[in-house]
């Protein structure tokens, strides 16, 4: 069987006997994603972005939930909105009132949703980017996302919205599709946490008007088995400014994807993710970020740690259009391996059509440093906290991508916990 | 304080013997010096006693107020009051110094069954101490040792001291890379710290920080072994003469 026949058969064998359908809003835009979807079919390791990250796991069946760990409520000091999704499904009762949000919001779910914007957004930014390399499960959630939030934001919510994801039942295979958009000079912050279920299947499509500013913070470290592909696509016009950080432990298979487009003039989208990996589980960081606004920054800070067999994926690539002069372009990918069983595999990419530009990209492979670790001991630091103090310095960098000083403290103590838990 | 018998230790990974039977008895409240050339076995001996991995210890002993600290973790012995100030102290990237010193004190504390340190009372002492060494409030807030100079990394040593209060401290050629000023900052941070209840090792080639600092043993190492014994004078004699004499009186 050649490739994309392979790529067919596989989606065939997914998508079962009858397509579910779809009434309200997003009708359009599903039919138009499952064409697409059907076009390409699910990834097979020999397409360009699946070498280092075999998708079999992801496309057989779904596994049985592993052993949760459930953590304190992220942000709590800062009191967030709570949406609740409890094996995909929205949970009421378990959720902040939505009418306490300001901004307009919505469920998917509603098919009646009269929010016209939204129907602008669900699948646009999707759309947008499968080009120039396609991604499968980003069409295949929109086609067929069971739930998700529509939000629109109009000034600055002083109060985070924190999804919280509960996964109860084995088998359960979720998909939601986010949608945030962000008038000119609103400000929010996102935050996720817990698992989706036992696969699960994540888009957040987020439209970032003029001067507007998104933070987004995401935990995925509760579930021991979980699979889980995350895309998050992000359009920032002039002068906007995305922050998003997301740490990941514990699951079988995590693939995050961050494609952002720097559309206007002056924008910012850092983008950064800490992961601690323990064989023979696997993580992936996938990362597009396309320049095209004059000026634009743009920061990519991944860290990995790796024991046990644990193979730690980052595909990382920088696109400067030609319009896109005085870019300012950062990229860096580095890996903690803590024993000599662990691979980091790391592929970065600048293509760049502009002349005027300043990108810098590294990547790096290295154990623990033992001297570091004695020097430490030494002082009468226990050898188990002077290694996550290591791990802890390690991630730093990528931790400081966070705005608030309080999530960043929530950050480095779910490190310390999963740092416990796992013994890495 | 520090009783060490028949100590002989190899590398770990190579045939290569660097102790060969070391003798020393550390009284409390005593100060003693070792000198000796380069790479007879100083620094490892100081790694040995605060467990360096690396080093197989293939005979002997090293007892520390009667407890037997090699087969102690590292930190089991910085608990039990052991400290090494390090000849060549180590930078950490990404661990601020601040942090570092308090979760050190904070752990020793712990592994002593007492209570933690508060914040306010941390930041008073370290603030303090900090000052009579002339370590500043960058310093303190910069990672561990990064970007230091040599001198600031050795003071950052002595801080680390002041605030550990151990009992047995180990300065491993704290001297070197200090200017005059500093020696005498260094030498006054040690001397302040010096009482009935704490000894002190301090391995040396000069004979200047001796002029502050006075010992009241000194000894000569050389090739693995301590080969002679004496009183200050015998580190004024190795500032005239060298080692020639004394390593010829022993062949
Ligand atoms: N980890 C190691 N690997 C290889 N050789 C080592 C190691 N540690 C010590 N040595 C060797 O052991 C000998 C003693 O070294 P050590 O550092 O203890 O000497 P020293 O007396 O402190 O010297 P100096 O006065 O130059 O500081 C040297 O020959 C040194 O090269
Ligand atoms: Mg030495």
């Amino acid at each position: 069987m050649s490739a994309p026949q392979k790529n067919r058969a596989d989606l065939a064998v997914r998508l079962g006997g009858d397509l579910p359908v779809f009434a309200g809003f997003t009708q359009t835009a599903r039919a138009r994603a499952m064409a697409r979807l059907q076009a390409v079919g699910l990834p097979h390791s020999r397409d360009e972005y699946w070498r280092y990250t075999a998708p079999d796991l992801l496309n057989g069946a779904v596994p049985n939930l592993g052993a949760q760990h459930p953590q304190g409520q992220l942000g709590a000091k800062l009191n967030p909105l709570v949406l609740t999704f409890c094996d995909g499904v929205f949970d009421a009762a378990a959720s902040s009132d939505l009418a306490l949000l300001g901004g307009k919001i919505a469920l998917l779910s509603n098919a009646n949703t009269d929010l016209h914007f939204a129907q602008d957004i669900y699948g646009s930014l999707e759309e947008r980017g499968q080009t120039p390399v396609a991604r499968p499960f980003a069409a295949l959630n929109t086609a067929l996302a069971q739930e998700g939030v529509i939000l629109h934001i109009k000034g600055k919510i002083a109060r985070p919205i924190l999804l919280n994801y509960v996964a109860k039942a084995d088998l359960s295979d979720v998909i939601l599709h986010h949608c945030i958009k962000l008038d000119a000079g609103a400000e929010v912050t996102i935050l996720e946490q817990g698992s989706l279920g036992a696969r699960g299947n994540l888009v957040i499509e987020a439209d970032l008007a003029t001067g507007s500013a998104l933070h987004h913070i995401r935990s995925q470290t509760s579930d021991d088995a979980a699979l889980a592909v995350t895309h998050l696509f992000a359009c920032l016009h002039a002068n906007a400014a995305l922050k998003s950080f997301t740490l990941s432990a514990h699951g079988r298979l995590i693939r995050n994807e961050a494609v952002i487009e720097l559309v206007g003039d002056h924008a910012s989208a850092h983008v950064a993710g800490a992961s601690l990996t323990d064989g023979p589980d696997h993580h992936d960081d996938t990362v597009f970020i396309t320049h095209q606004g004059r000026a634009c920054e743009s920061r990519q800070v991944y860290k990995n740690v790796l024991k046990n067999g644990a193979v730690g994926v980052f595909q990382g690539k920088i696109l400067v259009r030609q319009t896109a002069q005085k870019t300012d372009g950062y990229q860096i990918s580095q890996s903690l391996l803590l024993d000599g069983d662990s691979q980091f595999l790391a592929k970065p990419e600048l293509e760049i059509y502009a002349d005027d530009v300043k990108c810098s990209h590294g990547s790096t492979a290295g154990a623990i440093d033992d001297t570091a670790l004695f020097y430490l001991q030494s002082r009468g630091v226990p050898r188990a906290q002077a290694q996550a103090l290591l791990v802890l310095a390690f991630m730093a960098e990528a931790v400081e991508e966070i705005s608030s000083p309080d999530l960043a403290e929530d950050m480095r103590a779910q490190v310390e916990a999963v740092l416990q838990r796992s013994r890495l | 304080m520090l009783e060490i018998k028949n100590l002989h230790v190899k590398l770990q990974e190579e045939d290569k013997v660097i102790l060969r039977g070391v003798n020393l008895h550390i009284g409390s409240g005593e100060v003693h010096a070792i000198m000796g050339p380069n790479g007879s076995g100083k620094s490892t001996l100081s790694y040995v006693l605060a467990g360096r991995e690396g080093y197989e210890v293939t005979a002997g002993s090293a007892l520390l107020q009667g407890e037997e600290l090699l087969e102690m973790e590292p930190e089991t012995r910085a608990a039990a009051g052991l400290f090494l100030a390090f000849q060549y102290p180590v930078e950490i990237p990404g661990v601020g110094n601040m942090t570092f010193l308090r979760t050190a004190v904070n752990a020793q504390r712990k592994a002593r069954g007492e209570a933690e340190i508060s914040s306010g009372d941390f930041l008073k002492l370290v603030r303090e101490r900090a000052n009579t060494l002339k370590i500043d409030a960058d310093m303190l807030k910069r990672p561990v040792n990064m970007g230091f100079s040599g001198g600031e990394k050795k003071r950052n040593e002595i801080l680390q001291m002041a605030m550990l209060e151990p009992k047995m401290c180990i300065l491993d050629e704290t001297d070197s890379g200090l200017d005059v000023d500093a020696m005498k900052l260094v030498s006054e941070g040690v001397n302040a710290l010096r009482d009935a209840g704490r000894s002190f090792l301090v391995i040396t080639h000069y004979q200047r920080l001796l002029d502050h600092i006075t010992p009241d043993v000194v000894h000569i190492m050389a090739a693995g072994r301590i080969i002679k014994t004496g009183g200050p004078e015998l580190a004024l004699e190795v500032e005239n003469n060298g080692y020639a004499d004394l390593l010829a009186e022993v062949e």
